[in-house]
């Protein structure tokens, strides 16, 4: 294994010191693992407030700031974070009108996110926690913990944040969260594995002529594996399971994602076979975000996120924002 | 020998160097069908419970498992954070504020740190989860302590009790946690949880033996 690290157990401290660093927008309290806005919660605002395992940058750290997130809790690599820390971030994002949790749907981080909000509920601070389940890739059924909280969990920070920087309370802002989440669908496919800094090695083996179908975002094993194929083929594949899970019609928002291992130039790539096949299903691209959004550590592969817009949606959607990741109209 | 404060602390310490000898194996079954954390947090949330331990200097055998828990749960993170720190906190306080207990209150306690990780994870024997390897343990504890055996016995029975557990989890598919997105592709393996719940129950029968 060669990394860009220190040491395996200093990724995540090292990796806060440079966001410090780089992004005086943030404050960054290195004891307790929180990323939070430097100017402090908005007063009257309803804080947004989003954690999980490391490894997903910018996920979530880079989404704080104006428009989306008002903290986030880091956990270590592909580990949830502990209820302090998810309390203490919860503190620094409350002013006064409550709190949403933004939690993608896995036990850890529901259980840790839980916890959390009973201790917030013990210092008076009103948590609405929503769950993000938009991988296509899991049958929700009672034989699973269910669909996992992927890509879409991108869209719900942004969308929700806008609706709270506009001023909504705190039950409308869960209410169009819980929206946004509903009609978002995402289907992700890896060409090799990342490596986890403390195991050294990479999740899973490929061989050079396979795929996993149906990733999910901590680098377990997919739904089945195949054969690798033209990148035309991986991009139908992806989206013919989205659209037979929610067909695609109208006005569309599509993330077409890296897992952090693969360069832009075969992203673009995807994206032109993605914007084919939505055409060809008399579907429209209406907004797009190509690039590393959501990742993997050093994965090789995508996601392709796609969700239903209407008109409050798109609205919500370009409501100015400024975080390390996301920016404009500010 | 009787559970008190000593026994209970050499428990925590035991499962603490079994779960950092055995680490990469644990990691190893995780790989394979979950993320590949499950021996670094579980080394990570043992060595804080130990060190929790230390800092509140604990009088009581069930002062011992709840600062474990707390130390547990403050550290470890993932589903094995809560779930383990839970167990512990409910072991600890059904043991109440007893200097030193026999085999059915101890019984009584692995028990209730059962029901704590059932109610919390949602997971029922048979979904491959740690539960696989807890239940038929503490199975196998009370029916010895309620025959009057010692400590020693029951935990042994306990531990053997969890390791056929464990083994019985390789041929089912996952129900629960991270594995269960595998669906047919879990079959195989041995579960992690179970593994990890196996190496701390084989801990306790060692420190009371």
């Amino acid at each position: 294994m060669k990394k860009l690290i220190n040491s395996p157990d200093s990724v995540i401290a090292d990796a806060l010191r440079g966001m410090a660093a780089a992004h005086p927008s943030l404050a960054v309290d290195l004891e307790n693992r929180v990323v939070s806005r430097a100017g402090g919660a908005t007063q009257g605002k309803v804080g947004l407030v989003s954690g999980g395992g490391s490894g997903h940058e910018p996920l979530h750290g880079g989404y704080v700031g104006y428009g989306m997130l008002d903290a986030a809790a880091p956990g270590e690599v592909y580990t949830s974070p502990v209820p302090d820390q998810i309390l203490a971030a919860t503190k620094a994002a409350d002013g006064g009108a409550g709190v949403l949790h933004i939690v993608k749907n896995y036990t850890g981080d529901v259980l840790n996110f839980r916890m959390a909000a009973e201790l917030a509920d013990d210092d008076d601070i009103r948590v609405v926690s929503v769950v993000t389940n938009d991988d296509a890739a899991v049958e929700d059924s009672t034989y699973t913990a269910g669909r996992r909280g992927v890509g879409g969990t991108v869209f719900v920070e942004k969308i929700a944040g806008a609706a709270a920087e506009e001023g909504a309370d705190l039950d409308t802002v869960a209410g169009i969260a819980t929206h946004v989440n509903e009609v978002t669908r995402s289907f992700a496919i890896a060409l090799h594995a990342g490596t986890v800094p403390a195991a050294g090695k990479p999740g899973f083996d490929l061989a050079d002529d396979e795929v996993e179908l149906g990733v999910g975002i901590h680098g377990e094993p997919g739904r089945e594996r195949g054969s690798m194929a033209p990148v035309h083929d991986l991009v139908g594949y992806s989206l013919d399971v989205i659209h037979a899970d929610r067909p695609l019609s109208g006005d569309l928002l599509v993330m077409l994602n890296g897992q952090g291992g693969t360069p832009l130039i075969e992203l673009y790539g995807a994206f032109a076979e993605a914007a084919a096949w939505i055409e060809g299903h008399g579907a429209r691209v209406a907004r797009s975000l190509v690039g590393n959004y959501i990742t993997s550590l050093d994965q090789q592969g995508f996601s392709i996120s796609v969700l239903a817009l209407d008109d409050d949606l798109l609205r919500l959607w370009d409501a100015p924002v400024a975080t390390p990741a996301l920016r404009w109209g500010r | 020998m009787a559970f008190d404060t000593a026994t209970a602390t050499a428990w925590i310490t035991a499962a603490e160097a079994a779960v950092k000898a055995d680490e990469a194996r644990l990691t190893g079954l995780d790989a394979a069908i979950g993320d590949g954390d499950h021996g670094a947090n579980m080394a990570r949330g043992l060595s804080a419970a130990l060190t929790n331990i230390a800092e509140k200097a604990p009088t009581t055998p069930g002062d011992v498992l709840v600062s474990a828990g707390r130390g547990i749960v403050a550290k470890t993170g993932g589903a094995s954070g809560p779930l383990y720190g839970s167990a512990f906190r409910r072991a600890g306080k059904a043991l109440g504020d007893a200097a030193s207990v026999e085999a059915p209150e101890l019984g009584a306690a692995l028990e209730a740190a059962l029901t704590a990780i059932k109610e919390l994870g949602g997971a029922n024997e048979g979904d491959k989860t740690m539960i696989d390897a807890l239940a038929p343990a503490v199975a196998a504890f009370q029916a010895i302590a309620a025959d009057g055996g010692p400590i020693a016995m029951a935990a042994a029975a306990a531990a053997d009790a969890a390791e056929q557990g464990l083994a019985a989890t390789i041929p089912l598919q996952a129900r629960k946690g991270r594995a269960s997105y595998l669906g047919p592709r879990s079959v195989g393996h041995e579960d992690p949880g179970a593994a990890s719940t196996t190496l701390i129950l084989r801990a306790l029968a060692e420190v009371t033996a």
